[in-house]
Order: structure tokens, then C-alpha cells, then sequence
């Protein structure tokens, strides 16, 4: 069987699987469907969260962003960023949400500022969010099935809407949940198994995370031979060259930490568990099966790197030929994210930090992932795994995300502000219609990008940080906070983030707009854009409090309501 | 315990609850914070195995370390309700 065969053999029956687990749990209430009848096992939902949670970007990109981007240490920041934050969902945010008891973020940001203009701003933030994400999945799913299964863009994209059109339409979060645990079982495997046999190829340790500390065969430290090989080629040092400065690395963790705790389709995965205690042991669980990729990540960052290293230069001063380049080379160069150019004529590549004398010209990040099986010359099967993987985790977030915005559409805006006299029925039948425009609206951006899709993953991190985290966390631990707050608070989190990012990319990223410009010596203490969520939550934080000491407090029932959410059993019980 | 006063009890637990979050909460700050960013250069003085220190702990150490507050907290939580009765009745 070609390469090419075994990949629709092995995706092909990822997506049967999927379907089939669509057609078995089929939603039949608005509870099933906003909330998987709140009956997800604490271990199963910290499964589906993991799979909500780690998007095409974690799969395919964060490995390189890690090993080439940042450079090794800088991109810590991904690691440290995109797992504390379950800690603050654990502690500060998750259990409270889940003791609320009912659908979505909006919901809960509506009751607790009695207000429907609260509602509706966070529904708007919700949407902005979702969205920005959701468009970096679809070209997600895109882009891996024109690499792997060689169909052009625009079908694999409409593949994967119909597979995702099935299980979220007919389940929502019932189906959505169950696919997510399948999805998670497949990504997991699909990431571990290459980084296995690259890890036992390199240091002879089958662990990659005991790997990274380990010895090469000629017994130096694989830390240390990757430092002294990059520093001999201009560039930084792996395992200390920070990204920016100190302030930006701690802002961008800082942000990426509070953003997660913000993010929409994150909160309502804890929505599904039976009891409060089961979310606080759930978002463990989900750490923990986030984690088995989060720190396997890093170890195939600094294993593909150098892998490339010695492939390009076996010895100090000895560099590959250009007609002796390796067939994974060649293949990859077709698909433009490798190129080499050769500058001085000798028909070697050199491989260089100086962007003058470097020949290897283009080194995208995605290549880490997507060609370490052939770099480690790994049989075919484990390729078609890789493939179905990356899809795996591009169709589990994008169904997390596609919920939280039909649910924000079909519940918050419909039942609770527009048309409250529908039926639970209706609302179900107006819920699937939701989705199902959800799926064609992504589906759209996806083939037609707007200008600002590049930088969308970062931002909706920094929007979820400096508008709906500040209002969580304000409403369960301030009983004082008032809706005129809130409200102001979410405008300003929002307006400074996203001011300070288009000054700095341009106006709707559209290039040529931005009244900055994007260089180091225009950035606000030298924090980087992306990196700008932490100080947008601070904002909000201020206005928030300042606006509350001028406004009359909330009635006594959203006071009692604060009360109850704090506490596991409902007072009416004692 | 006694259910004498069911308001003393929900802030007996409250405020366990808010002493809890402010003890792991600093772990939380001193493991990710400090020892992945703010230390990291004196930390990288010292040698883990094949990794400097400080770069351990930013690429794996806090990711196991908020592992194990998420569980402690879950624990903790789960030990404070039994004491007080305020066990949620199982769904």
C-alpha cells in the first residue's frame, strides 16, 4: 500500500468511528444537548476537555513555535501558559460555574449583573473570541487533509464540516463529548509514537521526557550538544534565550494562564460533570492528559531541532550537499514549507542564523511535527497517524468552539433576551439550527479568510483574559461588584487589548493600517502584542472596581446568588 | 460537627476555602512564575540530569507541579466538605 492509501485507510476509519459515536448519543433535551445532561464521568470529561482544549495549533504548531520561533527557553511561555491556567480554572473559576448549574458563560454573567446588556456584552466577547479561534481550526483541518490526503484545500475542508455537521448537529455537547474522548484517544497516540521512537533514536530512551535530559551516543547531554551546535551557528543558546525580556515572557505567560481560564468553550466542559467536586477533580484530570502532550512537546522541539542540525551538518564545518538531500526533504520542499536557496554557489547548504549567508531559506514551524516520522524513518502507518491526529484536534476544538457559539446564540440571545416564551422544544430545534449555521459560518471563513486570521489563536487569548475572565472572577468573589462595573469593565479590557494589537498589526491585521508599527521600540514596557492580554484584565479590573464604588450595589437576590454559588450544597439543604 | 448555625458553617467554609486558594495560589506563582521565568538564571546554575534547572522547570517541572495543586486543592475541598456536612448529595 502508497503512503497515501494507508492515510485514507487510517483517517477514513477515525471519522467512522466518530459518525458512529454521533449516531449512538443523540441529544434529546436542551440539557443534553447545552450540557450533556450533566452526567459526564470526572476522568471521561477531563478527556473531552483535553481534546476541546489542545486545537491543531497544539498539535501540528506548538512544537515548532517551541523548538524554531522562541528558540527553546522563550517558548516556555506556551508550555507554562497553556497548562497553568487550569490551575486558576480549578480553584477560582470551574467549581463555582458548575454549582451555578445551568448552560453557558453568558448566562451566568447575565444573572450575576442582572442585566441583559451584560449578557448581551458578553455574548459579543464570547462570539469575538470563538470565532477569531474557530477560523484557525478550520484552515487547520484544510491544510492537513491537502498535505496528507493530497485533496485540494476546499474538500477537505467540506470533509471535515459534514463529520463535524453530523456529531454536533444531532448531539451537541452529548455527541460533542463522546467524539472528544475518541479524538483525544487518537491525537494522544498520534503524538506520543513518533516522539517515542525519535526519543529512543537519539538517547536510546523511550521516554522523550527523560530523553531531553538525556545522553546522545557520544555521551554528551542533548541540551548541551543543541546549545554548542546552534551558538556555533549564530545563533542564541536553546535552553536560555528569552523571548523579549523578562516583563514580556512573564505578561505572555501571565496571559495565556488567564486567557485559558476565560475561554468560553473551556468553562462549559465543567458544566457536564454531576458535582462540583467532580469538576475541581475533572479539570485535574484534564491537566493531566493535557500534560502527556505539553511535556512531550518540548522533547520533540529540541529532538526534530537537532535531528535537522545533524542532518545539515554532520560534523563542525562539513555540510550537506544539495544533490544529497534526504527524500523527506524533497517531499516537504514540494509543499513550500522547507526551501532552500543556493547563495554562494557551492552546492552545499548552509544552514546559518545571519538571514545573509543562510541557505536554508524557508524552515516552516509546522515541519517539526508533520515530518518527524520520515526524518526518524518511521514506517507508514505511524505518517497516516500523524495525519489522523492532526485532524483529531482540529475537529474536537472546533466542535467545542461551534457549541459555545450556537449555545451563546440559541440560549443567551433567543430564550433569554429575545423570545423567552419558547418552547424548551423550539429551543432545542432552534439550538441544532445554531449549530448548523455555526458549521456553514466557520465553514465560509475557513475558504475565505479575512485578513486578520494569522494572528487569531493569540488574540482571542488575550480577549478572553481582558474581558470575561475579570467579570468571572469579580462575580463569584465580589458579592459588591454592580452591573454598570462589569459592563464598563468588559468594554475596557476589550477596547485596550484590541487597541493596542491593531496599533501595533494593523486595523483588522489589515497591513499598511497600523498607526504604530510593529517594532520592539514601540511596544507598551516592551510587552509584545500577543503578550498584552494580562495588562487589558487590569484595565478591566480598575474600571470595574473604580465604577462599582460610584454605583448602587447589587440586589439583595444577586448577593444571596453569590452566596449560593460558593458553596457546594444549596442553603435550602442544611 | 454540629449544624447549630448553617450561615457560620458556609463561612467557616469559605473562609478554609479562600486560605486554601492563597497558599497554593503562591506555589502556584512561585513554581510557574519564579521558577520558570523570574529565577531562571541563578536556577540554571544548577544542573538536573541533562537539563539546567530553571529550564526544566519552565519546560516540565511546573507543568507536574500544577498537577499535583489541582489534586491537592480537589482533596483538600473534598475533606473540608466532609468535616462540615456540606457534601453535595450524589447526582
Amino acid at each position: 500500500m502508497t503512503l497515501t492509501e494507508t492515510t485514507y485507510w487510517v483517517v477514513g476509519a477515525s471519522f467512522a468511528l466518530y459518525i458512529l459515536i454521533a449516531i449512538r448519543s443523540r441529544a434529546g433535551t436542551t440539557q443534553e444537548f447545552y450540557v450533556a445532561g450533566k452526567g459526564i464521568h470526572p476522568v471521561a470529561n477531563g478527556m473531552a476537555t483535553a481534546a476541546d482544549w489542545m486545537s491543531a495549533a497544539s498539535f501540528i504548531s506548538m512544537a515548532g513555535l517551541i523548538g524554531l520561533s522562541y528558540n527553546g527557553y522563550g517558548g516556555s511561555v506556551f508550555l507554562m501558559g497553556w497548562t497553568g491556567g487550569y490551575v486558576i480554572l480549578a480553584m477560582l473559576i470551574a467549581p463555582y460555574l458548575r454549582k451555578y448549574g445551568k448552560f453557558t458563560v453568558p448566562e451566568f454573567i447575565g444573572d450575576r449583573y442582572y442585566s441583559d446588556t451584560a449578557r448581551v456584552v458578553a455574548v459579543v466577547c464570547l462570539i469575538i473570541c470563538s470565532v477569531t479561534y474557530v477560523i484557525g481550526q478550520m484552515k487547520g483541518i484544510g491544510v492537513a487533509f491537502s498535505r496528507f490526503l493530497e485533496t485540494d484545500y476546499e474538500t477537505g475542508l467540506f470533509s471535515g464540516m459534514v463529520i463535524v455537521f453530523f456529531y454536533a448537529v444531532l448531539g451537541g455537547m452529548k455527541g460533542i463529548t463522546y467524539t472528544q474522548i475518541a479524538q483525544f484517544c487518537v491525537l494522544i497516540f498520534a503524538y506520543t509514537v513518533p516522539a517515542i521512537f525519535i526519543s529512543l533514536q537519539l538517547t536510546g530512551q523511550p521516554i522523550p521526557q527523560l530523553g531531553l535530559g538525556s545522553t546522545l551516543a557520544d555521551g554528551t547531554y542533548l541540551l548541551q550538544k543543541l546549545d554548542q551546535t546552534l551558538v556555533d551557528l549564530g545563533f542564541q543558546e536553546y535552553t536560555t534565550s528569552v523571548r523579549g525580556s523578562t516583563l514580556n515572557m512573564a505578561a505572555f505567560t501571565a496571559s495565556l494562564m488567564i486567557g485559558t481560564a476565560g475561554l468560553p468553550h473551556v468553562i462549559i466542559r465543567f458544566f457536564t460533570v454531576p458535582t462540583v467536586s467532580a469538576a475541581r477533580t475533572s479539570a485535574g484530570w484534564a491537566l493531566v492528559f493535557i500534560a502527556i502532550l505539553y511535556t512531550t512537546a518540548p522533547a520533540v522541539a529540541a529532538m526534530a531541532r537537532l535531528n535537522i542540525l545533524q542532518t545539515l551538518q554532520p560534523e563542525p564545518g562539513q555540510y550537506l550537499a544539495i544533490e544529497e538531500r534526504p527524500e523527506w526533504f524533497r517531499n516537504w520542499e514540494r509543499t513550500g514549507l522547507l526551501a532552500i536557496e543556493d547563495k554562494n554557489g557551492d552546492g552545499l547548504i548552509q544552514y546559518a542564523a545571519d538571514p545573509e549567508t543562510n541557505e536554508l531559506v524557508t524552515l516552516d514551524n509546522d515541519i517539526l511535527v508533520l515530518a518527524n516520522p520520515e526524518i526518524a524513518k518511521l514506517p507508514h502507518w505511524v505518517i497516516a497517524l500523524v495525519a489522523a491526529g492532526g485532524l483529531a484536534a482540529a475537529l474536537s476544538t472546533a466542535a467545542g468552539l461551534l457549541l459555545a457559539i450556537s449555545s451563546a446564540i440559541s440560549h443567551d440571545l433567543l430564550k433569554k433576551t429575545f423570545m423567552p416564551d419558547i418552547s424548551e422544544r423550539q429551543e432545542l430545534m432552534a439550538s441544532r439550527l445554531a449549530m448548523a449555521a455555526a458549521v456553514l459560518g466557520a465553514g465560509y471563513l475557513g475558504l475565505n479568510p479575512p485578513g486578520f486570521a494569522a494572528g487569531t489563536v493569540a488574540l482571542a487569548f488575550g480577549l478572553a483574559a481582558s474581558s470575561l475572565f475579570p467579570a468571572l472572577l469579580l462575580g463569584i468573589f465580589s458579592k459588591r461588584v454592580t452591573r454598570e462595573g462589569a459592563v464598563l469593565g468588559m468594554l475596557a479590557g476589550l477596547g485596550v487589548t484590541l487597541t493596542y494589537v491593531f496599533q501595533h498589526k494593523g486595523i483588522m491585521f489589515i497591513p499598511g493600517t497600523q498607526f504604530l508599527g510593529d517594532l520592539p521600540p514601540n511596544w507598551f514596557f516592551g510587552i509584545e502584542p500577543n503578550a498584552f492580554g494580562v495588562v487589558g484584565a487590569m484595565v478591566n479590573f480598575a474600571v470595574t472596581l473604580g465604577v462599582t464604588r460610584i454605583t448602587r450595589p447589587p440586589p439583595a437576590e444577586v448577593q444571596q446568588l453569590v452566596e449560593e454559588i460558593r458553596v457546594p450544597v444549596s442553603s435550602g439543604h442544611l | 460537627m454540629q449544624l447549630e448555625n448553617p450561615e457560620a458553617l458556609r463561612e467557616l467554609y469559605w473562609r478554609e476555602n479562600r486560605r486554601w486558594m492563597l497558599i497554593l495560589g503562591a506555589i502556584w506563582f512561585l513554581m510557574g512564575l519564579g521558577c520558570g521565568v523570574l529565577w531562571v538564571e541563578p536556577l540554571n546554575q544548577l544542573q538536573l540530569g541533562g537539563f539546567k534547572l530553571g529550564f526544566w522547570f519552565a519546560q516540565q517541572g511546573a507543568i507536574y507541579g500544577f498537577i499535583v495543586l489541582i489534586f491537592v486543592y480537589a482533596r483538600v475541598m473534598a475533606r473540608l466538605e466532609k468535616r462540615l456536612g456540606l457534601e453535595e448529595p450524589q447526582a
